[in-house]
C-alpha cells in the first residue's frame, strides 16, 4: 500500500487536521451563490408577514384599525396584542427574566416596536397592507437618558408597577431593573481611601448593534394533518429556540422541528427570540399555510438586539510606582424598554466582571445597575462574549487613564501589573479563576514586533513639529493588553432559561472510512464544517475532506445551546474531540482483535492502530472502520459511532496584544490606520488560516465601533442611524491592512488545549483603536473622550484643547 | 423597504417622454440611475404611479468635447465620466469629482443628469457645474431652454426645472489652459455625501468657487470667486464661509461643518493654484 512508504509526518499532513490551514469547505456554495439562507426558503403557498411598528418611542397604543387593511385583496390576517392574548402569546420571555411584547399591548416602548403584524399572499400585498392599518396613538413623555430615567416619575414599565423585586433581586425605582455586585466593596473602598494614588472616569461604552448582513427572519410551517411544526430561521441557539416555543406554544417538543440553515452573521443578533419569530408560528397555526417573516436592515437596526450601552463610571488605585492596588466601577447599564439582554441567568450583566483585565489587581468591586428607557431592548453580546468587551475597553481606559496620572508609560504600566505565568491558574478578585496565559511573553512580542521604543521617538519628534507649525497631524499608539472569558460555560453556573451551557457531538463512521459528525452549535460563518472536521482528523485518522459536519437541525443534531460567546469550539469543539476519542478507543479493540493481540498491546500512530514493537504490523482507521460493520467481534456491538456532551469544567481564557499606530489631522477629526498588529493567543490553533480570517473580521467590526458605528437616539427617541448611510460598516477601502501574530499556551483543561478565538480581535480592538485617538492628543492634555471617535467629535477633541486657535 | 407599486414606462425618445409626463402630470416621474429615487420609493417616502426610465433614450447619451465647449448627455453615466479620456484632458475637474461620488458599483449606473437634476444638495455635481459655469438644457412641452447652473437650485430638491421638463444636456465651457482646477471632499466614508466638499477654478485673473453639501442649495458665491481672483485667499474664504449655512446632522455640528468647509476650501485651493503653474 501507498501509505507504508509515507512518514507518520507526511500521513498527518493528509488529514489535513489540527493545524492545517484547509480551506473552508463552506466557500464553495457561498461564492458561487449555492447557499441557502432562511429568505432562501420558499414553500408551497407560502404566505408573507410584514409589521406595522411604531413610530413613537414612548406612547399609549389607543386604537387599532384592520379594516383597511383587510379589505385589500390578498391580505389573509393581521394580528393585533388581541388577537395573540387568548394564546398567552402577546408576550413572551426575554432570556434575562423578563417578559417583552410580542406585539404592542396597549403601549409601546421604543421607536420600531412591534404593534401588528400583517400577512398576505407576497411580500408586496403585505407591506402594502401594513400602510392601511390605522393606528392611533397618545403620545407619552419619551425617555432616552437612563440617569434622567432613574429619577423620572414617568413610569416606562406599567405591567411591572409595585413590583419591588425583579428576576436579579431588589429594583429600587420604577424605571430600574437589576443591581448586580461582585467583588468586595467595603475592602475596595478603603484601599481607595487611603491609596498613594487614585485615577477616576468616566468611561462610556456607547450602544451600537451588530448588523450582520443578513437580517433576522423565520419561515414557520404548521402541519396541521401531522400536528408538527418546522420552523426555520436565523437562531444562533436552534435547539434552544425549540425548547422556547415548546413551552410558550404548549407544541409538544417532539412536534417541533427547529432548522437554522446557513446564516448570514450572526454576531449576537440571532441569540434571542424576536416578535417576528413568533408571529410567523402564530399566523402559521392560524392559517394552515407557511409563513415567512424577514425584516429589512432598517427593522434590524432599529428593533433587534443592539449591544453596548454601558456607562462605567471608574476608580483605580495604585502606588506612586505605579502597582495597581484596587479597582472599583459602578456600571449604568441601559437596557431599553424591556430587558432582553442575552446573558447565562445568573449573569444580568454577563461577564463584566472579568474587567479587572490582565492585571493583578488582589481587591475589585463591582456593581451594574439595569435601567429602562425607551430605546430598543437587547444588550447583546456583539463579537463577544458577555459583556466582555465593554470589561476590556472600561479596564483598557482606566489603565491609560492612571498612566497619565502617574505620568507612566502605559506599556510599561501594563507590564508590571500583569498577571504572572506562574500565577495560573489565577484567582481573580471579582471570582474568576484564569485557566492559563503567558501576558510578559505575548506583550514584550508585541512591542518589539513594531519597535515601540520607535514609534514613541517618532511620536515625541512628531509633538515637536506640531507644537512649532510644521504639521497638522498627530501620532496617536493605541495598547491593548485583552484577556477574554469564553466558553460558556460549566452546567454549575451557566444556563440560558434553564438549560445548562454543555454542548455536544456526535460522530458516526461510515463503513467505507468517511463520517459525518453532528454538533448542536451552528455556523454563522466561523467555518464550523471546516475545523470541527480537522479536530475529527487528528483524533481518528480519518482525512478531513472525509468528514461531513452536520449543524443547526434539531432534528437530527444532539442538543446543545448553540454558538455565540466564542463556545463552540471551547465546548462543542471539546464535546467533538471527547466523542472522537469514544471512537478510538472502541477502535482500539477491533484493531486488537484484527491483529490478534491484547488490546493494550496496540498503539495509535496518527491514522492506525499499530502493534507495540512491530509498526509494520497495523490497521489503518479505514479498515478498522470497514471491520466494525462485516466482522462479528466478540464483546463488541457492531458499527462505530459516538456522542459526547461536555460540560466544560471552566471558561478558557484566550488573550492577546494589540497595537495601533493612527495617524489624526487636527483639522478635520479625519484618521488613518498606519498599522495595526494583532497578536493573539487562543491556545491550541486548530486552523491558522481561519484564525486569521477571524481576526481580520473582528478587529474590521472594532474599527467600526471605535471609529463611527452607533446607535443614536434624539430627545424624542428616534432613531437617528437606522441607515447604513449613517451606521458606519467599513467597506475595503476603510478597513486597513492588518498584521497578525500569535503565542500558544493551551487551556490545561480543554481536551484539545483550544479556546476560542472569534471574538477576541473585537474585545481587543475597541479599546485599541479608541487608545490610539486618545494617546495621539495625551502630550496636548486630553485625559478622556467617548467613543465613537468620528471625525466631528475627534476635532471636537482638537477643538477643546486649542488647536484650532 | 418595499416600494408601493407604479406603472413602468420606457420611451424611446425625448418627446414620448414628455407625453407621458404631460399624461399623467403629479403622478409621474423619470428615473434615470435612479439612485437617489428608488430608496425614496422603497422607504414609501416617494410614490408615483408612473416612473419614466430614460435609459433607452439615445438623445440623452454621449460624451461630445469640442474646443470650446464640452456636452454631456443627462444619461452619461459616472463611470463614462471618469473613463472619457478626452473629458479628462479638456477638464479634469470632472474625473477628479466623479471618482469621490459614491462607489464604483453606484457609479456604473448613476448618471450626471440624474445627480444634477434632482436638487439633492449632499450632491456632488451640482456644486461642481456652479463652479464650470455650466449650463442645463432642458425639454418641456413648450419646447426647450436653458439654465445656468448657478441660477438652477432654488431650495432643497427644488430647481428651476418645470415637472413636465426633462433636463437632457449639460453644456460646459473648457476653462482655458493655465487654470488650475481642484475638488477636495471630505466624506465619513465611501459612498458618504460630503460634510462639506469644494469646487475650485483659478487661473488667468478668474476663479470660481463653489461648495457642497453646506446649504439647501450648492452654494457658489460670487464675492468669494472674485477674491481668489485677486488672489486674496483669506477674503475667498470668509466670503465662502459667510455664504454657506450648514445645518448639524450625523456628520456633525453646524461649527464643526464651517471649520472643516475652510479647510476644504484652502485646500482646493492650494491645488488648484499649484495646477495652474
Amino acid at each position: 500500500m501507498n501509505d507504508q512508504t509515507l512518514t507518520p509526518e507526511e500521513r498527518a499532513a493528509n488529514l489535513k487536521g489540527m493545524g492545517s490551514s484547509r480551506k473552508r469547505v463552506e466557500d464553495v456554495r457561498f461564492t458561487q451563490g449555492k447557499g441557502n439562507y432562511v429568505d432562501d426558503i420558499k414553500l408551497d403557498g407560502m404566505l408573507f408577514g410584514d409589521f406595522v411598528r411604531s413610530p413613537y418611542a414612548h406612547a399609549r397604543v389607543v386604537s387599532v384599525n384592520k379594516e383597511a387593511a383587510l379589505a385589500l385583496p390578498g391580505v389573509i390576517a393581521v394580528l393585533t396584542a388581541e388577537d395573540l392574548s387568548p394564546l398567552g402569546l402577546h408576550w413572551m420571555p426575554t432570556l434575562a427574566g423578563d417578559k417583552q411584547m410580542v406585539l404592542a399591548d396597549g403601549k409601546v416602548l421604543f421607536q420600531g416596536q412591534e404593534v401588528a403584524f400583517v400577512v398576505a399572499e407576497d411580500r408586496y400585498i403585505a407591506a402594502d397592507a401594513a400602510e392601511l392599518v390605522e393606528v392611533e396613538y397618545e403620545e407619552l413623555p419619551v425617555l432616552t437618558d437612563p440617569f434622567e430615567a432613574l429619577k423620572s416619575d414617568v413610569v416606562l414599565r406599567e405591567d411591572l408597577e409595585g413590583q419591588t423585586e425583579g428576576a436579579h433581586g431588589p429594583r429600587k425605582h420604577h424605571n430600574h431593573i437589576f443591581t448586580w455586585e461582585q467583588g468586595d466593596k467595603d475592602a475596595t473602598e478603603a484601599i481607595l481611601a487611603e491609596a498613594d494614588v487614585v485615577a477616576e472616569e468616566m468611561v462610556y461604552y456607547h450602544r451600537t448593534h451588530p448588523c450582520p448582513l443578513e437580517t433576522c427572519g423565520s419561515v414557520a410551517s404548521m402541519d396541521k394533518v401531522t400536528g408538527k411544526l418546522t420552523l426555520y430561521g436565523t437562531f444562533q441557539a436552534p435547539h434552544a429556540i425549540r425548547t422556547v416555543v415548546s413551552l410558550i406554544s404548549g407544541i409538544a417538543e417532539h412536534n417541533i422541528r427547529v432548522i437554522s440553515p446557513d446564516i448570514g452573521g450572526g454576531f449576537g443578533n440571532k441569540v434571542g427570540a424576536y416578535a417576528g419569530y413568533v408571529c410567523s408560528v402564530v399566523a402559521s397555526i392560524v392559517t394552515g399555510k407557511p409563513v415567512k417573516w424577514v425584516e429589512d436592515r432598517m427593522e434590524n437596526l432599529m428593533s433587534t438586539a443592539f449591544a453596548r450601552d454601558y456607562w462605567m463610571q471608574g476608580k483605580i488605585a495604585a502606588t506612586t510606582d505605579g502597582k495597581i492596588t484596587g479597582l472599583w466601577c459602578h456600571t449604568t447599564a441601559d437596557h431599553g424598554g424591556f430587558d432582553a439582554c442575552a446573558d447565562p441567568t445568573k449573569f444580568p450583566a454577563g461577564f463584566m466582571n472579568i474587567c479587572t483585565g490582565s492585571y493583578d489587581i488582589p481587591t475589585a468591586y463591582l456593581a451594574v445597575d439595569g435601567v429602562y428607557t425607551n430605546k430598543a431592548p437587547g444588550g447583546v453580546a456583539y463579537r463577544c462574549s458577555f459583556r466582555v468587551t465593554e470589561a476590556a475597553y472600561f479596564i483598557e481606559r482606566m489603565i491609560e487613564v492612571l498612566a497619565i496620572k502617574l505620568n507612566m508609560d502605559a506599556a510599561e504600566l501594563r507590564r508590571i501589573n500583569f498577571i504572572k505565568a506562574d500565577q495560573f491558574p489565577y484567582q481573580s478578585a471579582l471570582g474568576w479563576e484564569y485557566d492559563s496565559g503567558d501576558y510578559h511573553t505575548a506583550w514584550d512580542k508585541a512591542l518589539k514586533a513594531v519597535d515601540y521604543e520607535g514609534l514613541r521617538a517618532e511620536q515625541a519628534q512628531r509633538v515637536e513639529e506640531f507644537k512649532a507649525g510644521k504639521t497638522r497631524k498627530l501620532l496617536g499608539i493605541g495598547l491593548t493588553h485583552f484577556t477574554e472569558i469564553v466558553g460558556a460555560g460549566p452546567v454549575k453556573n451557566c444556563d440560558i432559561l434553564g438549560l445548562g451551557m454543555f454542548d455536544s457531538c456526535e460522530i458516526r463512521i461510515h463503513p467505507t472510512g468517511s463520517a459525518i459528525a453532528r454538533l448542536g452549535t451552528i455556523s454563522q460563518g466561523q467555518g464550523h464544517a471546516t475545523t470541527f472536521a480537522q479536530i475529527i482528523a487528528s483524533e481518528i485518522g480519518l482525512p478531513a475532506d472525509d468528514i461531513t459536519l452536520e449543524e443547526g437541525d434539531t432534528d437530527t443534531a444532539p442538543y446543545g445551546l448553540g454558538t455565540y460567546g466564542s463556545r463552540s469550539t471551547p465546548v462543542a469543539g471539546a464535546a467533538t474531540a471527547m466523542a472522537a476519542r469514544k471512537i478510538r478507543a472502541k477502535a482500539q479493540m477491533i484493531a486488537a482483535y484484527l491483529l490478534e493481540v491484547h488490546d493494550d498491546d496496540v498503539e495509535w500512530d496518527v491514522d492506525r492502530f499499530s502493534v507495540k514493537g512491530a509498526p509494520e504490523r497495523f490497521k489503518t482507521m479505514k479498515e478498522i472502520a470497514f471491520a466494525a460493520y462485516n466482522q462479528a467481534i466478540p464483546g463488541l456491538e457492531p458499527g462505530l459511532e459516538a456522542v459526547s456532551y461536555y460540560d466544560p469544567p471552566n471558561m478558557t481564557y484566550p488573550f492577546g496584544a494589540y497595537i495601533c499606530v493612527m495617524e489624526i489631522d487636527v483639522d478635520t477629526g479625519e484618521w488613518d490606520v498606519r498599522k495595526f498588529y494583532a497578536l493573539d493567543d487562543c491556545g491550541t490553533r486548530i486552523n491558522p488560516m481561519i484564525i486569521d480570517g477571524q481576526v481580520h473580521g473582528g478587529v474590521t467590526e472594532a474599527l467600526a465601533i471605535a471609529m463611527g458605528q452607533e446607535i443614536a437616539y434624539d430627545e424624542m427617541g428616534n432613531v437617528k442611524t437606522g441607515t447604513l448611510m449613517d451606521f458606519f460598516l467599513p467597506t475595503a477601502w476603510e478597513t486597513p491592512n492588518y498584521i497578525t501574530d500569535y503565542t500558544v499556551t493551551p487551556s490545561p483543561h480543554h481536551p484539545i488545549g483550544a479556546k476560542g478565538v472569534g471574538e477576541s480581535p473585537n474585545v481587543g480592538g475597541v479599546p485599541c483603536f479608541s487608545n490610539a485617538v486618545h494617546d495621539a492628543f495625551r502630550p496636548f492634555g486630553l485625559v478622556q473622550s467617548h467613543m465613537p471617535h468620528d471625525h466631528w467629535r475627534i476635532w471636537k477633541i482638537a477643538n477643546g484643547l486649542g488647536m484650532h486657535e | 423597504m418595499i416600494p408601493a407599486g407604479f406603472e413602468y414606462h420606457r420611451p424611446g425618445d425625448i418627446a414620448s417622454a414628455i407625453g407621458i409626463l404631460q399624461e399623467h402630470g403629479d403622478e409621474a416621474r423619470v428615473i434615470a440611475g435612479g439612485h437617489s429615487l428608488i430608496p425614496m420609493m422603497k422607504l414609501r417616502m416617494a410614490e408615483m404611479g408612473h416612473l419614466v426610465d430614460l435609459q433607452a433614450i439615445d438623445e440623452l447619451k454621449g460624451i461630445e468635447v469640442g474646443s470650446d465647449t464640452v456636452t454631456l448627455g443627462a444619461m452619461v453615466t459616472q463611470h463614462e465620466l471618469i473613463t472619457h479620456d478626452g473629458l479628462a484632458a479638456a477638464i479634469p475637474l470632472i474625473r477628479e469629482a466623479a471618482l469621490q461620488i459614491a462607489d464604483p458599483q453606484v457609479r456604473y449606473v448613476g448618471t450626471v443628469g440624474g445627480n444634477v437634476a434632482n436638487g439633492d444638495p449632499g450632491n456632488d455635481m451640482p456644486g461642481l457645474m456652479q463652479c464650470l459655469n455650466a449650463t442645463f438644457d432642458l425639454s418641456g412641452p413648450d419646447g426647450n431652454r436653458s439654465v445656468a447652473a448657478r441660477e438652477f437650485y432654488e431650495a432643497a430638491y427644488f430647481t428651476a426645472r418645470e415637472d413636465e421638463e426633462i433636463l437632457t444636456r449639460i453644456s460646459i465651457p473648457v476653462p482655458g489652459a493655465g487654470v488650475g482646477q481642484a475638488y477636495e471632499k471630505q466624506k465619513r466614508k465611501i459612498g458618504d455625501y460630503a460634510t462639506a466638499a469644494a469646487a475650485v477654478m483659478v487661473g488667468n485673473g478668474t476663479a470660481s468657487v463653489a461648495m457642497t453639501n453646506l446649504a439647501d442649495t450648492p452654494v457658489w458665491s460670487e464675492s468669494a470667486s472674485a477674491a481668489l481672483a485677486d488672489g486674496d485667499v483669506n477674503g475667498c474664504v470668509a466670503a465662502m464661509l459667510d455664504a454657506i449655512e450648514p445645518v448639524a446632522d450625523n456628520r456633525g455640528p453646524v461649527e464643526f461643518k464651517k471649520h472643516v468647509a475652510g479647510v476644504m476650501l484652502r485646500r482646493a485651493i492650494d491645488r488648484a493654484q499649484n495646477r495652474a503653474g
